[in-house]
């Protein structure tokens, strides 16, 4: 507040300035923490903790830096470019640009939807992500900002914070800024943190107001699959993941009564929410990677985009087969006019008459209006108009085909797209289907052929009738986890007698397909650990079905119990995995939650046996997500083509001196073990994964009887799929107690050829001040 | 030749310095006649079908068995060594051995001095890509050869992009030569 000129009894006062630190509510008794909306560096001391064990692996994907008009800088070996920088400073910088992208896109996303959502529910509408079972609302907002939002004008105070933090962080990857790699490497972690805030907070807003699952174990079960529209009906296809447009279109149907007149159906996120919204109304077609192969057939009559992972080509995709799209977001206007404010009626005429291909409408309802009006009148005109090609035209290519083999140099999996071209030449068709299994849908094969063969479309055409069949059932997003939930598995999670939880999240480019996230699942989910998911990897676990059809969400409970598989929700559900995480923390052991990061930082990586699993990470939505997890102690694991984002951290167990904590208790500081191994790696095959969550799950903490059935499932998948037993239990075991009873002699061996030696457990913590008795005292 | 040295991943350049390419498998063989502490990483990959009942695997095995190199398995690689019979000297993860590598406090795995020579095989390309590119900017002391039959820049050496004929053939070629070590 300031005040030029002040008049009193007492005097005149002039350019007189008062400011007010944040002000937080007094209802709430928990004392604010040590870290409340904490700034840039105020964190940094437990992200070097955390730096320190598990360092830098460095990747980078080229020699040279090529930012700013010094450059190009070629950074090979020790050099440094014009500006000063190293290589190791160079990739962090580029980690850092990517989380603030991904921490920016989920962030202003949810402004978008809690501005949006004020205007049409108002200020006052309550946060209710589960009534009386969540209490504890908003586990990540208050764990980092110290408030608890009770309303949705409570949200806009949080994001104003997030977007002072995004714009602070990259502002640090300015040339000149900063210089040190593990700098660069902190604000990361700073960058996911808040992109977990900014996520919590998108989620809570669209639950609250739409009246989403709240926490609901037996959320509803929906279709999913390329086969479940009903394409006897003019169809909407909507593509993104801020669902407000999606909603509108069901809106609209709902009030003009038009319930059965059109089918709305979905791919990405949007899909996921907007059967969030209406599980009877929306169905979903597939994840991300489903996007060209279902405009290509022309089964959607009309498209609505909204924003994220979208296919910057999908209107020049939707103009080959005559369907108009809608684009609805600001970030994505697609070089479309904008209409916001002209009548209905004009754009859906202009639609109608093909006078434009798309128009830009930033207004849901409008967007509901225009675009069931309009696939009302399109879809008699197109006859699903499509551009798959008949299989003689594939014949005809496949002999024409000259091997050149850039189709299979561009395609990301190195698919034998030209040995399929060859059994195409012969009429086998089989090889272009079987490499559609293992598409990621990216049409690199199309842009790469110099015949300019349609490459995606032939294997679409080739896989045609099983994807006519895909149809699946997904349980509906359930959001929140509930507090009784964590009151009950809580203590079994913390001692480790539920193994583990396993979240498996994240986009679709998969390196063999998406059944391999079903075969995670089911594993991990047959062995009672607690299997969470969210996104795309949530819709490829619906669609495998076992001999008798079912598919993993008919078969397991949607509980947050072991043996549950649970789907959370879409991308910005995902700190309800954090959320149960730093519940446990707060609800089961009873630390403080409020601003105090930290502490509840080191109890998760001490003690919650959680992993999670990004196998198909493309994105750098994903790169955020999982550094808002690293921060936090929850080690993530990404499959082979995320060794692209260019930096792991990684534990060295090898490194004795690495591997110690405080124990509580008495101060001492104790050998652990290297638990978790690392904070971050990508992992080559779904077999190492396997391997890999078992491992990450244990934790210091762990009672012996928690850590013996840890090691059971570790040593038992490395035995089935590495075909020997580890090398590294003498690490993992401490005392005989900790041993598999049914496989102790056989480890015993290992340990005596080891020169093991017992060691105690501790109470374990990094945290020097949360030791409550130092020697001598 | 003719041969270009062209990554097998069309956009996967590299920049500067891009490795030397093989033209002679005879290289391959002074090289690792040369090297003192040789290591060979092999990748699931090596354990596909790649063309009438070849394997990559195979080759491992027999260069490992004829040159006396040591042999770490990725992922679950090991399964199909054990298959076959051969006992690795570890397993690691592709992450793992690559960081490992990288440092020049690494003792190996036999904890006898850190590897000058570290040929890789089986992995997927664009993982190899990177992991060649850590051991090129971080390593000291260390070459590195790609073995598989694409050309793979980060390498310090690495075959050009070969047809399976010729790859079969330059390891024909490297095995027998190596036999005299």
């Amino acid at each position: 507040m300031k005040i030029k000129e002040l008049k009193t009894d007492v005097g005149t006062i002039k350019d007189l300035e008062v400011s007010f630190g944040r002000i937080f509510e007094e209802d709430w008794l928990e004392p604010v923490g040590p870290t409340p909306f904490p700034s840039i560096t105020d964190l940094r001391e437990w992200d070097f903790k955390l730096l320190q064990r598990y360092k830098p692996f460095y990747l980078p994907f080229c020699d040279v830096c090529c930012l700013c008009t010094f450059g190009k800088c070629d950074l090979t070996g020790d050099k440094r470019g014009a500006c000063g920088l190293n290589m190791s400073a160079q990739q962090s910088r580029i980690v850092l640009l990517a989380c603030c992208i991904g921490a920016a896109t989920h962030i202003a996303h949810a402004r978008h939807l809690v501005e949006y959502l004020i205007e049409k529910y108002g200020r006052n509408c309550p946060i209710d992500v589960g009534g009386v079972s969540v209490e504890v609302e908003a586990p990540v907002t208050r764990l980092v900002a110290g408030i608890r939002p009770k309303i949705l004008k409570d949200l806009e105070d949080v994001l104003d914070y997030c977007e002072e933090q995004v714009t602070h962080l990259l502002s640090a990857t300015h040339t000149g800024q900063e210089g040190s790699n593990l700098d660069f490497e902190s604000k990361v972690l700073h960058a996911g943190m808040v992109d977990q805030v900014g996520m919590e907070i998108a989620d809570m807003a669209q639950i609250s107001a739409y009246g989403f699952p709240k926490g609901d174990p037996e959320a509803a079960l929906t279709e999913i699959g390329w086969g479940v529209a009903d394409v006897s009906k003019p169809v909407i296809l909507v593509i993104g993941h801020n669902v407000p447009s999606a909603v509108g279109i069901i809106d609209y149907l709902t009030d003009k009564g038009m319930y059965n007149a059109v089918e709305v159906v979905g791919i990405c996120c949007t899909a996921i929410d907007m059967t969030r919204y209406s599980p009877t109304m929306a169905k979903i077609v597939g994840p991300i990677s489903w996007q060209l192969r279902f405009i290509r057939s022309g089964l959607p009559d009309l498209i609505v985009v909204d924003e994220q992972c979208i296919r910057a080509d999908a209107i020049v995709e939707a103009q080959k087969v005559k369907t108009p799209v809608i684009a609805s977001s600001p970030k994505n206007c697609l070089g479309l006019e904008n209409r916001t404010n002209s009548p209905a009626k004009e754009i859906i005429s202009d639609l109608l008459e093909e006078k434009v291909p798309g128009v830009l409408i930033l207004d849901p309802e409008k967007v509901g209006e225009v675009a069931v009006e309009t696939v009302m009148a399109v879809a008699p005109k197109r006859k699903k108009f499509k551009i798959i090609p008949e299989i003689e035209d594939i014949i005809k290519a496949g002999q024409e085909c000259t091997q050149c083999n850039e189709c299979m140099r561009a395609c990301p999996n190195n698919q034998p797209i030209p040995e399929a071209m060859k059994a195409a030449a012969k009429g086998d068709l089989n090889p272009l289907a079987e490499i559609l299994e293992n598409c990621v849908g990216c049409a690199r094969c199309d842009s790469a052929c110099p015949n300019d063969f349609p490459l995606h479309s032939f294997m679409v055409k080739a896989g045609e009738k099983s994807l006519m069949e895909e149809k699946f059932k997904i349980r509906v997003g359930r959001g929140a986890i509930q507090d009784v939930e964590i009151r009950e598995v809580g203590g079994p999670i913390v001692l480790g007698e539920i193994p583990g939880v396993v979240a498996l999240v994240g986009c679709a480019n998969y390196p063999r397909g998406g059944k391999e996230v079903a075969e995670i699942a089911e594993e991990f989910a047959k062995r009672r650990y607690i299997v969470v998911a969210t996104g795309c990897a949530a819709m490829s676990m619906a669609m495998v079905k076992d001999e008798e059809g079912k598919t993993l969400y008919e078969k397991y409970p949607g509980s947050f119990e072991g043996g549950g598989i649970l789907n959370v929700g879409s991308c910005v559900s995902n700190p309800h995995i954090a959320g149960a995480a730093i519940k446990i923390a707060s609800i089961f052991a009873k630390r403080k939650l409020r601003a105090n990061y930290e502490e509840i930082a080191d109890y998760i990586l001490n003690r919650v046996g959680a992993v999670g699993v990004a196998w198909g990470a493309m994105s750098q939505k994903a790169a955020s997500i999982a550094s808002g997890f690293w921060r936090l102690g929850v080690p993530v694991v990404v499959g082979p083509h995320g060794s692209k984002y260019r930096r792991m951290l990684l534990g060295r167990k090898d490194k004795e001196k690495e591997w110690y904590v405080y124990d509580a208790r008495t101060g001492d500081k104790v050998y652990a073990g290297p638990a978790p191994e690392h904070l971050f790696t990508a992992a080559e095959t779904k077999e190492e994964t396997m391997v890999l969550i078992a491992k990450l799950c244990m934790r210091p903490n762990d009672t012996t009887k928690g850590r013996a059935i840890k090691l059971t499932h570790y040593i038992d998948l490395h035995k089935r799929l590495y075909g020997v037993m580890p090398d590294d239990i003498h690490l993992f075991v401490r005392n005989k107690a900790d041993l598999p009873i049914t496989m102790k002699d056989e480890v015993l061996r290992i340990l005596e050829e080891k020169g093991w030696k017992e060691r105690r457990i501790p109470d374990p913590t990094l945290l020097p001040r949360l030791i409550r008795k130092r020697k001598g005292e | 030749m003719g041969v270009k040295a062209e990554p097998w991943q069309t956009a996967e350049i590299a920049g500067p310095k891009k490795a030397l390419l093989i033209l002679k498998p005879e290289v391959v063989v002074a090289m690792v006649k040369r090297a003192k502490r040789p290591i060979l990483v092999v990748g699931h990959l090596s354990a596909e079908e790649y063309s009438d009942n070849i394997k990559m695997i195979d080759y491992a095995i027999r260069m490992s068995r004829t040159a006396g190199i040591p042999v770490v398995a990725t992922a679950h690689t090991t399964t199909e060594f054990i298959k076959k019979k051969f006992q690795p000297a570890a397993w690691m993860s592709a992450m793992d051995i690559g960081n490992r590598l990288q440092d020049p406090e690494w003792k190996g795995l036999d904890g006898k001095g850190p590897y000058d020579l570290a040929m890789f095989m089986g992995l997927p390309y664009y993982m190899e890509f990177v992991i060649l590119s850590a051991l090129k900017h971080y390593s000291t002391g260390l070459k590195t050869i790609s073995l598989d039959r694409f050309y793979n820049p980060h390498a310090t050496w690495s075959f050009p992009n070969l047809s399976v004929k010729d790859w079969n053939d330059n390891f024909e070629i490297m095995l027998n030569k190596l036999g005299g070590k």
